[in-house]
């Protein structure tokens, strides 16, 4: 025990870090996952066409090749992004944004069409039906999924280990290096810290689906 | 008898030369149909007869691919503001009621006049809680629309279409998808409407509301309308072989 209080700032600082990458790259996600998911049910081909490459393109490129690509490969076009952390922030929202509208558009398709033709009957427009008619509701059944999308990228965070930025999985890295005889604690103070994100996390999901759950 | 104030005869929604297609299917053939300021129309006809998507063509729920569709003079604008401020002027009343699931009974009646008419919210609820007295369900003003029966929701659809001051109303089967029991009470405020002088086309199959509130009776078949007439000479001295054949399979049992 007198390991964790020797290094109690860095692990403090490293969950920290990653609590803020999780909850601001999070926040990046739902709203750009929205505004996709809008964009990709709009009757507008050229947003629908720009959605679905945006969404294809970070569905299916690793996680780790995005991180490169923002922390080194813009360097070439003469962009930077001002520090690694919000290199990392950009990594992780633009990669869960493609899931988060996949979710999102889910719901959209779940919800009864007869809810958007009452709406555009009684005079709403596109947006107006979508933002107090069908989101409202579609949110109400992607609870789960966007649950487990936010404990991926809870997750994904140790992404950024690699980058520079000192979040659980460095901390990990460099309390094994110098501590080899307390590996074992080491891997389960910072499981545990992972823990106190996401498993709480899990039970929110559960009481959210509960509150905003809509009898038909 | 016909409880109807007399239409003026200044026509509100004119359709000419209405054709639609699904795919291969041509479901409505030629149509020419012409509702007058305070008419009641009633369409009838089979299942598959056209007559629902005819009445969502009206506010382009449903797009034609030919003919020329007017509502108070204006053509039917293509998709975008202009189109939303017309259906503003049109109330839709549907077979499934479609009241806003996570709304209540009086947010689902105020919305429209809040968002599109831009009234304030206070006034929009006094005149919603006046609506819902009317239909009969001003005690379930603070309820989801699971809460209330089938009759009452559709009673309340009737309110929020109602809210937006409609030029016309549309209903498409909106007894249909009603218990037995349920369905005069959504007759009874049609009719009421009707009697008021509210211009409405119904789609139905509730030949008693025909008779009782209608002006015309158009009969459809296969995308066409076959027949178009005042309820009298249509229920006792119909024209066509397929109104005589239809009506003798729905009146004789």
């Amino acid at each position: 025990m007198q390991f964790i209080s020797d290094n109690s700032d860095l692990l403090w600082s490293a969950f920290l870090t990653t609590l803020s990458l999780a909850v601001l790259s999070g926040l990046v996600a739902l709203v750009l996952g929205t505004v996709l998911a809008a964009m990709r049910v709009s009757p507008m081909l050229p947003l629908r066409g720009l959605a679905t490459f945006f969404v294809e393109t970070f569905r299916n490129t690793p996680l780790t090749v995005v991180f490169f690509f923002l922390v080194f490969g813009i360097v070439q076009l003469d962009l930077q992004f001002p520090s690694r952390f919000t290199a990392a922030v950009a990594a992780l929202g633009l990669y869960t944004s493609a899931f988060v509208c996949e979710a999102v558009r889910s719901g959209i398709n779940a919800v009864p069409p007869g809810q958007a033709e009452a709406a555009r009957a009684l005079g709403l427009g596109f947006g107006q039906t979508l933002t107090t008619v069908v989101l409202p509701q579609a949110f109400r059944t992607v609870v789960p999924p966007l649950g487990n999308v936010w404990i991926a990228l809870a997750k994904n965070t140790s992404i950024a280990a690699g980058f520079a930025t000192t979040e659980l999985t460095a901390a990990l890295q460099r309390l094994t290096n110098v501590n080899g005889n307390q590996i074992l604690l080491v891997f389960a103070v910072i499981i545990a810290a992972y823990l106190v994100i996401t498993l709480p996390s899990a039970w929110a999901i559960r009481v959210i689906e509960r509150k905003v759950a809509i009898v038909r | 008898m016909s409880v109807t104030s007399a239409a003026t005869g200044e026509p509100l929604v004119e359709l000419s030369g209405v054709n639609k297609w699904f795919g291969e299917l041509h479901v409505l053939q030629d149509v020419d149909l012409t509702i007058a300021r305070g008419e009641v129309v009633v369409v009838i006809g089979p299942s598959g007869s056209g007559k629902s998507t005819l009445c969502r063509t009206i506010n382009r729920l449903e797009s034609i691919d030919q003919g020329r569709i007017t509502i108070d003079g204006t053509p039917l604008p293509e998709e975008g503001k202009a189109l939303a401020a017309l259906r503003s002027d049109v109330g839709m009343v549907f077979q499934s009621f479609n009241l806003f699931a996570h709304k209540t009974i009086l947010e689902n009646v105020t919305l429209g006049p809040v968002k599109v008419r831009g009234k304030s919210k206070a006034e929009a609820e006094a005149r919603a809680r006046e609506l819902l007295d009317r239909v009969g369900v001003g005690h379930q003003a603070d309820k989801v629309p699971a809460q209330l029966s089938g009759g009452q929701q559709q009673r309340v659809a009737i309110a929020r279409a109602l809210a937006m001051d409609p030029k016309v109303m549309l209903f498409d089967e909106p007894t249909s998808a009603l218990d037995p029991e349920m369905i005069n009470e959504v007759l009874e405020v049609m009719t009421s409407l009707a009697r008021d002088g509210m211009t409405m086309v119904v789609v139905t199959h509730e030949m008693g509301f025909a008779r009782r509130a209608a002006n015309r009776v158009v009969f459809m078949d296969a995308g066409r309308v076959v027949e178009s007439s005042d309820p009298e000479t249509f229920f006792t001295a119909p024209s066509s072989d397929r109104a005589k054949d239809f009506l003798s399979k729905i009146l004789n049992h």
